[in-house]
């Protein structure tokens, strides 16, 4: 590009800007390929703000009981009706995502906390590999929810018990993709580099191999997000999740479920709002891992 | 082949070891002691030690936790998995009573989504980036994210209570009340696990197949105008299926967890709701038990999948 005789060196200019321009650069450009993602971006923004600040919008304080409204359907004072007890379901049903959103979030960033470190280590030294590696094979063997549901009734239900329970049971999840990726870089030139320089083994881990995985992390961590909040629906849907007097869209369901011949609308709306949720965080970790990986967008 | 035989079940050992001592320390984890379980947390207050005692060695617990591993674990080879605290009901009965209901609706569900997954997927992948292909995604997509029992109460709700084509609940035996009967009780139950296994045999059947069609001895089977049909029977479809293998012995597993909420939303006296409950009373031996069971199960079946894979595809055998 020319421009009143001085030879402009684009690529030179991109770097003045410095890196944030570019990865939002970048980041554009993964959108715009990839409509899948910014739609799953755009709804899940949505619905963090509106459930996350569901005192704002909400119409009716969800926990207040009407008994000259029980069991009303959807009507302008009740935009998604009512339940036994005359509470407003779309009050509830905001409240709910509140619950089920974070317990989505803490999850996801939890086991990759815990699943980075472990893998780290697991990936890079042999010697522990082989028995950190069945210990993981032994808790996948539990069907998820049964181990969970197990944990959570010895444990005692309350939010934080559940939150734990989710992550102990996901973990192994984002322990073999930290370790797959290690495996595959730890032969890495620069990684010989570092070893023959002397840094720690911690550095290597942490410094050198941990930046590394992202790519790999985020995707799993968007997927485990997504599975967190349906195992946690699940276990309040059972009773054994977080308590009924704090709303979540699980245990809103298992109410639904028992008034399901007068109501449909109870349990409706927050698995329809569940349903959307899960739908938008799979659409984004799907969209993340072709950007990633261009090389499997054609086929998937 | 059978050196790999030997080598992956050798491997299975110190899982289904470390899988033992899982599911025997939850017991360990409990607060409380389950004697006080068994006879109510007032009535422990004013009970006499001897009484105590004499439940506690009953109930095998006055021993330290490692014999008590042992003794349990010993029990496993003998098929005495252990007994309710509350009914006194072994679990081998349990389970031997509820199994029928949970394999039945687990295989009738796994083969309802292999019958229509794998056509989906097929068509999908064969007439890629056409519109056969997107609804057969976008019902992927959207199969994957619905939530079983959130599905399960809308079925209930247009089938049965609208519609009034099938009973709400319950399970009757195909063995002793006929396959019209178990059609009738089971059918939703069944549609329930199905969707989202449908949805993922359907995906990983056409990645699968897509990836297999960009090959070069694909292009050459084209180009030497063998029909469309014909390439696909005899060149395309078994390379196709080898993922797909995986997948199916991956949807077992997840149909475990499937039917514990699947059950519990149709009332099915299945294993499933047998868990439920004994995690609801608390009932330690029956807790442990199912789990072992579950997780045993789970590893088996991986086996044999890694075996049958690699009696397929011989590359794996010397890897």
């Amino acid at each position: 590009m020319t421009t009143r005789g001085y030879n402009i060196d684009e690529e030179a200019v991109r770097q003045a800007k410095g890196s944030w321009f570019r990865i939002r650069e970048q980041f554009i450009r993964v959108l715009r390929k990839n409509p899948n993602l910014l739609i799953g971006l755009i709804v899940l923004i949505f619905f963090s703000i509106l459930c996350g600040a569901a005192q704002f919008w909400e119409r009716i304080d969800p926990l207040m009981l009407d008994p000259d409204d029980r069991i009303q359907g959807p009507s302008w004072k009740h935009w998604f009706g009512t339940d036994n007890a005359g509470r407003d379901i779309y009050s509830r049903t905001l409240h709910g995502g509140r619950v089920s959103l974070m317990v989505g979030f803490f999850v996801a960033i939890f086991t990759t906390a815990v699943g980075m470190v472990i893998g780290l280590i697991s990936g890079y030294t042999p010697k522990l590999d082989m028995i950190i590696q069945r210990v993981m094979d032994a808790i996948m063997s539990f069907p998820t929810l049964l181990l969970a549901l197990a944990l959570v009734a010895m444990l005692g239900s309350s939010l934080w018990n559940v939150i734990g329970v989710i992550t102990f049971v996901d973990t192994p999840r984002m322990v073999r993709i930290v370790r797959a990726t290690v495996l595959s870089l730890r032969e890495q030139m620069y990684i010989d580099a570092a070893r023959a320089i002397g840094a720690p083994t911690w550095r290597i881990l942490f410094v050198h191999l941990a930046p590394n995985t992202m790519a790999p992390v985020l995707v799993q961590a968007t997927y485990i997000f997504a599975l967190a909040i349906l195992t946690e629906a699940s276990l309040s849907f059972l009773g054994l999740g977080i308590p009924p007097e704090n709303p979540s869209w699980g245990n809103i369901l298992a109410l639904g479920r028992t008034f399901l011949q007068q109501a449909f609308w109870i349990s409706f709306f927050p698995g329809l709002l569940l349903t959307i949720n899960v739908l938008a965080m799979n659409l984004v970790g799907d969209g993340l891992r072709d950007a990633f990986d261009p090389k499997l967008s054609r086929s998937t | 082949m059978w050196k790999y035989i030997v080598r992956r079940s050798l491997l299975a050992v110190p899982v289904l070891f470390a899988v033992s001592i899982i599911s025997f320390s939850i017991m360990q984890l409990a607060p409380g002691d389950p004697a006080a379980i068994l006879m109510g947390g007032e009535y422990i207050a004013i009970a006499s030690q001897e009484e105590i005692d004499e439940i506690r060695s009953a109930l095998g617990v006055d021993v330290p936790p490692h014999i008590q591993y042992l003794n349990w674990i010993s029990g496993f080879f003998v098929g005495e998995i252990g007994t309710s605290i509350f009914t006194g009901i072994s679990v081998s009965t349990m389970v031997s009573e509820r199994i029928e209901a949970t394999v039945t609706i687990v295989f009738y569900g796994i083969f309802v989504s292999i019958f229509l997954g794998l056509p989906m997927g097929i068509l999908a992948g064969w007439k890629m980036n056409t519109w056969i292909d997107r609804s057969v995604m976008i019902f992927a997509v959207l199969g994957f994210a619905i939530p079983g029992f959130w599905l399960a109460l809308n079925l209930i709700y247009v089938m049965c209570v609208k519609l009034g084509w099938f009973p709400v609940f319950g399970f009757r035996s195909m063995f002793t009340d006929g396959p019209i009967q178990f059609l009738k009780y089971s059918t939703l139950p069944a549609m329930t696990l199905a969707v989202a296994f449908m949805a993922l045999i359907a995906r990983m059947t056409r990645s699968s197949l897509v990836e297999v069609l960009g090959e070069d001895y694909i292009r050459t089977a084209r180009a030497k105008g063998l029909k469309e049909t014909l390439m696909l029977r005899r060149h395309a479809l078994k390379p196709a299926f080898m993922p797909v293998i995986t997948v199916i012995g991956l949807i077992f597993a997840a149909a475990v967890t499937g039917t514990v909420v699947t059950e519990s939303v149709f009332a099915i006296p299945g294993m499933g709701r047998l868990f439920v409950k004994a995690v609801g009373d608390r009932d330690y031996p029956v807790i442990q038990g199912l789990m072992m069971i579950f997780a045993t199960a789970y590893v088996f079946l991986n086996l044999i999948i890694d075996i049958l894979y690699a009696y397929l595809d011989p590359r794996i055998r010397y890897s």
